[in-house]
């Protein structure tokens, strides 16, 4: 009856059993956990979902949460623009093709620490070259370890430097791929530029876009090592992301069960924006 | 050799439901392969798979909002939550 080879399988069991060690087994604790209070030890007492509860009602969740979600949105509302235009500017072939995608390329190949410390020392007021021109030259108070309007600013432009450009290679990626009778075909019809882009570039860019944007929600969700080198969720808590102030919370205060039970819903958030993103974008694309 | 996870039975339990439901519809793929797929009434295209999906992650907002909002017992989340389950096979 069945005429597939099932034996592919089994070339798919080395990535299954990666998986299970360093994600399933993992999280199956994080469960574990989150319904237990420890103090070391390997020793725990069961706390039921008293931990989910505490936390759905604080206060200081909620604050993470909401700075989580006004840094995501506002990096998303900055990048994918940015990305398509600068896209749509660079030339398609050509000499200068292979330089711009180099520098395009350039900010992701840094680690992210390295890119938290860069513009740390790079705003820095006294002694960094942005933070002392803006500070004693132009004789504007930028301060980002002070001011937490400026630290916030100071973020945002790091992520937007560091990660536009994933944004932009996808999109060019996307456009280099319409054939040239679209655009001929357009020409002859006398469409404009506008129509060009609505009709024929954005909907060629739609999937490398559906994929660049659930890129850049996951990472921007979860973001960790550059905002904590960079302002380490300073000043007071200003830039206290929900990573941030997990880490606090399992290796500051060393409460593991609190800390599993945000992880559990910090995870849940993100599965659930990333599934209806992702759904709702190839809802058409199905037969 | 799985101390160090810090099993207890509630947990436990909720993996071996998860995992028995994924086994099921293991079986029930082989059985009858295509995945029963079809259009549901959210537009959506689905197959067993994504109505298990759907379901679970329904349930764990349904169980999350209630905590959140009203807080213990949790017999009525139950119960919409399996509500919700039979919806998303039924209708989904």
């Amino acid at each position: 009856m069945k005429t597939e080879n099932q034996k592919a399988w089994f070339f798919v069991l080395p990535v299954l059993l990666l998986v299970a060690f360093n994600a399933l087994i993992p999280m199956m604790t994080v469960v574990n956990y989150s319904v237990q209070e420890t103090f070391g030890n390997n020793v725990f007492f069961f706390e039921g979902l008293r931990w989910f509860e505490e936390l759905l009602n604080s206060d200081r969740f909620h604050a993470a949460l909401g700075r989580q979600f006004l840094f995501t949105g506002i990096i998303l509302a900055i990048e994918v623009p940015l990305g398509i235009i600068i896209a749509l500017s660079m030339p398609r072939q050509g000499i200068w093709v292979p330089v711009c995608l180099v520098t395009m390329a350039l900010p992701m190949l840094i680690p992210w620490n390295v890119v938290g410390a860069m513009w740390n020392i790079f705003t820095l007021p006294d002694i960094g070259l942005l933070g002392y021109f803006m500070n004693h030259t132009l004789g504007v108070d930028y301060d980002m370890t002070q001011n937490p309007l400026a630290a916030w600013i100071t973020i945002v432009i790091m992520d937007v430097w560091h990660w536009t450009s994933l944004v932009v290679l996808l999109s060019y990626a996307g456009l280099v791929s319409i054939p040239d009778a679209y655009y001929q075909a357009a020409k002859i019809d006398g469409a404009s530029n506008w129509s060009v882009f609505r009709y024929i570039q954005l909907p060629k860019m739609k999937t490398v876009l559906t994929i660049a944007i659930l890129l850049r929600f996951m990472d921007s969700f979860n973001i960790y090592t550059e905002p904590f080198v960079l302002t380490g969720g300073g000043p007071g808590n200003s830039t206290t992301l929900l990573s941030i102030d997990l880490v606090k919370i399992a290796l500051g205060q060393f409460d593991l069960g609190p800390a599993a039970a945000m992880s559990l819903i910090y995870f849940a958030i993100t599965l659930l924006v990333s599934w209806l993103f992702y759904t709702l974008m190839t809802k058409d694309d199905a037969k | 050799m799985l101390g160090w996870m810090a099993w207890t039975w509630p947990t436990a339990l909720l993996f071996i439901g998860i995992f028995s439901a994924m086994g099921i519809i293991t079986i029930l793929e082989i059985r009858r392969p295509g995945g029963a797929e079809r259009k549901g009434v959210l537009g959506l295209v689905t197959t067993r798979g994504d109505r298990l999906f759907i379901s679970l992650l329904g349930t764990v907002y349904i169980f999350l909002a209630w905590l959140g909002l009203i807080g213990m017992p949790l017999w009525a989340p139950l119960g919409l939550s399996i509500a919700w389950g039979v919806f998303c096979f039924w209708k989904v």
